[in-house]
């Protein structure tokens, strides 16, 4: 019989090679699930993982695809170390691009230099606002941020849908749901000519490292770190539990906020009812892939990312529906949080016949 | 208990336990122990947190299956199973930590506890005759988060009373309740004696176990080292078996002389508790000086925690001048503004209060002394200077561990408990407040943390100890009051007070609120 | 006028019946101490699998039991990475609402927009005739019935019953459940499939009853709308009864509004029951005392066995 065991202490070797562990327990799995739909296994892995790779600017699509998702994904693990369990994000992503992308059409014939950051700050402020209200809830009563965030995910969603089917629908744009495209001076400034390279691109991973510097050397990292393993240690040290929920909400749906404007200004350049492909449910993905670490989060990022060129590739190239994507991340997850139980504890066969009391 | 007459005939003992084993990660608990308890015995488990008592008894009730090792029971070769099987055989447990339902009445309670539907048949009438009966008065209806600590041990003996049992073992039952309460309970426990049913009896308390034992089996560090007749010893006696050291009477404080200026003033503090099975502080006023020691008595849940987090912070007490530290009106403060007019604070709770278990040594002297310590620069970690300051706590308390890097959750409860008072102590407070200094913590490291604790008080120091223990009150401190009911008795000398005055505060018979303003007595 | 008032109460029950049979299940996990919010993809399982499986078949019970098996097989994966792996039990339902997504739209993909058989609806002679009443309270396909009688007694037996009190007793406090010798993670585990089951029904109901279709995501929030219902109701089962009319209510206010010619964009209206559901949220929220007094204790802890 297979018994678990306490270890006593945490294992450094699996604090690394659980994540790992578990991304070759989801590469076996969903070469089953391959199997069982009639493609060959290997061949679908490596359409999924390794092809889009290979691709002409392969790499360039696979980095600005993992920018959204980094910079939510270092937003959520700072939430998530703190318990503060913001799942909304797909919604403070919309907000973000509602808010900037509003922005956007209502100047479209400003100068550059004044109207794309002051539309990064306004959808960074969107999302923050979405963020904090959820905060606000919290704090002031007691609603659970889960719920909240996930509720105002929706809602968002809604008010897209209002927008871009009614008051902001491009009038020439033949009645499809979007609405005008961004002018010139509206989008993201790219890194590479002619190409969806943008500015994000370098964001999300200097924003990982500035968060991970916050979190792991600061004292207000320090203050969030404790409320996540002991709530009252941290009141005993005087750490306000208010303060840090308001904190890590401000950023995590600023980041989203900020996500969905670069989004929206650099790959879309437009507002669309299919803004965010799910961004919200796989940065947290992302964020648990990178052992809610922001410096973990890279990595993490552009692995996911990876599935989603993937998932469009093995559509097609192999004729599977798109949603493959969304299993193979649900899997991912799952076996993240089983492999995780390694780092604490050991698997033992124990004799079934248990030692006679002689 | 009915046939006792024909049990008493019966010849040879009840129990009889030989080479008992029992190995752990890391720690033999039981090292070839043997155990008899005869017929309608009182029989004490002696020894030393860590001793291996708890592990033996609950081999013999089934939670814990022994490595080796033989169990004798009414003359029969056993092995016994799990709980259901031992009740069968007719031995009932009551734990030190209860096994209660806080939101379930008593009789859903007493109905969980019991193995088959059978018993659970008239159980509300049953209950009602058997507390009454043997002196533990239940109401079967009511919920348990209701009741007083006294009332809910009285549910976990009679719900072993209701299976008849031919051995009951108790693990420390007196620890919560009050002295007259616990004279109650021996009247019940020597009937049950008497009457065929035999107990084995888990305490640390000496001075009972000379009252109440005939016999007493000792361990030490897993082994059984000895059986004595527990009248025939002195406490002292029986304290160095357990521990193997001699005794030494702890140096006597001297009186100061001197009126000084207070130090920690409270006044009229009054909270609701944020709990809602918590005790609300009333009126609660008292006086230290530095230099002084004041002990707080009480039995658990009579206000210790809400004291404790008010003088700290944690939750804020209705008025500023509530609480004043060194003359600063510190009642709206917040943990780290009160530490930095020199107040510290050693919680109950080491796990997850006062330290957090999955962070290092170093990371956990940062968590109350980055302010005192200057362990923070223009909002970054200073790393360096925390290290050595937890560096230096280890060296000088003796914490026995491999480094400002080890993890709390390595630690043993002593020594993390000498960390963290230490943790405290250098910080060099003007007032420290603790609360249950040695709970849980093997006598050496209890010894060092009283010298630590003395040594402040030389310092200048006042000092206030929360604490259910009252031999500890008795060596540390110079005054003496009581929390009941979340309410302060006036201090007293300890040179005017006895165990039985103030047992009878922590009754909450004679409570009398001290005076607002009362200064230290000299 | 009085037609439109009918049509509406028809839909608000029918509209009620999937969120009510979810939250019972939850209800149930969750008095056990164990918070699964995964509910939203077990709910999806449930729904594709009876679809596809009344699609292949042609008989509806056997979608029915399919989804029942699926709602199952998925709580038993949450059970066992939560309660076995002991991983945090709000990340694993999420990665069970994930998952369960995923799943439902692998499977899905080759069914949109396929009709499938559906449940018949009750029609008993007389009863049902009566005007308004009728087809208010006798009009309804088996598994809204169905519902009130699970709700029935699953109120019973956590009251009235041992295994009820055992189930509550986990709940309160498992260490103490654990040293009279129950078998925690067991009791865990049948509650966390019972909800399966249940969630996995919801999902039934909604692709062979109220849709009749399969879409991708269908159920659009429900499972988390039930969720919340757990919690409005203060785990007592007769709330959950008057929540899921409210929130079935407010899922058809929009179209009845528009029939009443009231000039609301409908994407807002739409928006209703999840605005509705934050609105009831904090005001239930508000009194955290109440709330702490019928919240299970050991809700969301994770519990490891000791000795």
């Amino acid at each position: 019989m297979l018994k678990i065991e306490a270890r006593g202490y945490e294992s450094k070797f699996w604090r690394y090679a659980s994540p790992i562990l578990a991304l070759l327990l989801t590469g076996a799995t969903s070469g089953l699930i391959f199997v069982a739909m009639g493609r060959p296994a290997g061949l679908t892995v490596y359409t999924f993982l390794i092809a889009p790779l290979l691709q002409q600017d392969g790499f360039q699509a696979l980095v600005v695809k993992a920018a959204p998702l980094i910079m939510m994904g270092v937003g959520l693990s700072l939430a998530y170390r703190a318990n503060v369990w913001n799942i909304g994000t797909d919604g403070q992503f919309t907000l973000g691009a509602i808010c900037g992308g509003g922005v956007a059409l209502a100047f479209p014939d400003a100068p550059a230099w004044a109207l794309f950051p002051t539309m990064l700050v306004v959808g960074t402020l969107g999302g923050m606002a979405s963020g904090g209200l959820v905060a606000w809830l919290r704090i002031r009563f007691n609603a659970n941020e889960i719920l909240t965030s996930l509720m105002f995910a929706y809602i968002t969603q809604y008010l897209l849908v209002y927008l871009v089917t009614g008051p902001w629908r491009d009038p020439e744009g033949f009645g499809f749901p979007q609405t005008a495209l961004f002018s010139d001076n509206a989008l993201a400034p790219r890194l590479i000519e002619d190409s969806n390279v943008h500015i994000g691109v370098v964001l999300a991973p200097l924003i990982a490292i500035g968060l991970w510097f916050m979190l792991e050397k600061t004292l207000l990292g320090y203050q969030f770190r404790v409320l996540g393993q002991a709530t009252r240690a941290a009141r005993f040290a005087g750490f306000s539990e208010n303060r840090l929920v308001w904190i890590a909400m401000l950023i995590s749906g600023g980041l989203a906020g900020m996500a969905g404007l670069l989004e929206a200004t650099g790959t879309l350049g437009q507002l669309t009812t299919t803004l965010s492909p799910g961004y919200g449910f796989t940065a947290i993905i992302v964020a648990f892939l990178g052992r809610l670490n922001p410096l973990g989060v890279i990595p993490a990022g552009l692995l996911l990312a990876l599935t989603y060129l993937g998932g469009d590739a093995a559509q097609i190239n192999l004729g599977l529906p798109n949603a493959v994507t969304g299993i193979f991340q649900g899997i991912l997850l799952f076996y993240l949080l089983g492999c995780d139980i390694l780092l604490l504890n050991r698997f033992r066969w124990v004799s079934t016949q248990a030692k006679a009391v002689r | 208990m009915n046939d006792a007459v024909n049990d008493a005939v019966k010849a040879g003992p009840l129990l009889t336990m030989t080479g008992m084993t029992k190995q752990y990660p890391g720690c033999l608990a039981n090292d070839r122990v043997s155990l008899t308890v005869e017929r309608n015995q009182i029989h004490a488990l002696l020894g030393e947190n860590g001793a291996g008592k708890s592990t033996l008894v609950k081999t013999i009730y089934g939670v814990v299956k022994p490595d080796a090792g033989e169990i004798i029971w009414e003359g029969q070769k056993v092995s016994i199973q799990n709980p259901g099987h031992a009740q069968r055989l007719g031995i009932g447990m009551v734990f030190q930590h209860f096994s209660l339902f806080e939101a379930l009445t008593v009789t859903e309670n007493i109905a969980l506890g019991l193995g088959s539907a059978e018993e659970r048949v008239g159980l509300r009438d049953r209950i009602i005759r058997i507390s009454n009966e043997y002196g533990l008065p239940l109401d079967p209806d009511r919920v348990v988060h209701d009741l007083s600590v006294g009332e809910r041990q009285r549910i976990e003996i009679v719900r072993c009373l209701l299976q008849n049992p031919k051995l009951l073992i108790m693990d420390e039952p007196t620890s919560v309740l009050t002295p007259s309460e616990v004279q109650k309970l021996f009247v019940t426990l020597r009937r049950l004696a008497a009457e065929g049913c035999s107990i084995l009896y888990i305490s640390h308390k000496l001075e009972e176990v000379r009252a109440l034992c005939s016999a007493a089996t000792i361990m030490r560090l897993g082994k059984n080292v000895g059986q004595c007749v527990p009248a025939e010893k002195t406490v002292k006696e029986l304290a160095e078996i357990m521990i193997n050291m001699t005794l030494h009477a702890p140096t006597p404080r001297p009186l100061t002389a001197s009126v000084k200026p207070p130090r920690l003033v409270l006044d009229r503090l009054t909270i609701r508790s944020p709990h809602h099975f918590g005790t609300d502080l009333k009126d609660i006023s008292l006086s230290l000086a530095g230099g002084e020691i004041l002990g707080v008595a009480g039995i658990a849940g009579n206000g210790q925690s809400e004291l404790m987090d008010a003088l700290s912070g944690e939750v804020a007490a209705g008025k500023p001048e509530s609480i004043l530290i060194d003359g600063v009106a510190a009642g709206h403060m917040g943990p780290h503004e009160r530490r930095r007019i020199h107040g510290c604070f050693v919680p109950e709770e080491r796990n997850g209060h006062g330290a957090v278990t999955t962070m290092t040594l170093a990371e956990n002297a940062f968590l109350s002394g980055f302010v005192r310590q200057a362990l923070v620069r223009f909002g970054v970690i200073n790393t360096r200077k925390t290290s050595a300051f937890a560096e230096n706590i280890i060296k000088r308390f003796d914490v026995r561990t491999t480094g400002p890097k080890a993890e709390a959750r390595s630690l043993s409860g002593g020594n993390l408990q000498k960390f963290l008072v230490g943790r405290e102590v250098l910080q060099d407070p003007a007032v420290l407040v603790i609360n249950q200094p040695t709970w849980g913590v093997d006598a050496g490291a209890a010894l060092a943390i009283h010298e630590a604790i003395m040594a402040l008080a030389e310092a200048g120091a006042a000092v206030m100890i929360i604490s259910q223990d009252l031999d500890e009150i008795f060596v540390l401190a110079d005054r003496i009051a009581v929390i009941a009911g979340g309410r302060i008795s006036a201090p007293v000398l300890k040179r005017d007070a006895t165990v039985e005055s103030i047992g009878r505060l922590m009754g909450g018979t004679t409570a009398t609120a001290a005076a607002p303003g009362e200064m230290a007595l000299a | 006028m009085t037609g439109l008032l009918v049509a509406f109460l028809v839909s608000t029950i029918a509209a009620a019946t999937p969120l009510l049979l979810a939250a019972i299940g939850e209800l149930v996990v969750e008095r056990v101490g164990v918070l699964n919010l995964g509910v939203e993809g077990m709910m999806l399982a449930g729904a594709i699998a009876a679809f596809a499986t009344a699609n292949e078949t042609g008989i509806t019970s056997l979608g029915v039991v399919a989804a029942l098996v699926a709602g199952i097989a998925l709580a038993l994966l949450f059970a066992v990475v939560s309660l076995t792996l002991q991983a945090n039990q709000t990340a694993t339902g999420l990665a069970l609402t994930i998952f369960g997504r995923g799943f439902s739209a692998l499977v899905g993909a080759g069914y949109v927009g396929i009709p499938a058989p559906t449940l018949p609806k009750i029609h008993i002679p007389l009863l049902s005739d009566i005007p308004v009443l009728g087809p208010v309270l006798f009009g309804h396909d088996i598994l809204v019935y169905l519902s009130f009688v699970i709700l029935a007694v699953v109120a019973w037996a956590i009251r009235s019953t041992h295994l009820g009190l055992i189930l509550r007793a986990v709940g309160d406090s498992h260490d103490a459940a654990h040293a009279l010798g129950y078998a925690v993670v067991p009791i865990r585990y049948a509650a966390v499939a019972f909800g399966g089951a249940l969630a996995g029904l919801a999902g039934a109901y909604m692709s062979l009853a109220y849709t009749p279709l399969w879409a991708q995501d269908m159920t659009a929030g429900r499972g988390w709308v039930a969720v919340a219902l757990v919690t409005f109701s203060a785990w007592r089962p007769f709330w959950l009864l008057i929540g899921a009319w409210f929130f079935g209510a407010l899922m058809y206010l929009s179209l009845y509004v528009q029939a009443l010619g009231v000039p609301v964009p409908s994407a807002l209206l739409s928006a209703l029951p999840y605005i509705g559901t934050v609105v009831v949220l904090v005001l239930i929220s508000r009194d955290a005392r109440r709330i702490m007094l019928y919240r299970p204790a050991m809700l969301g802890r994770p519990f490891l066995a000791r000795g």
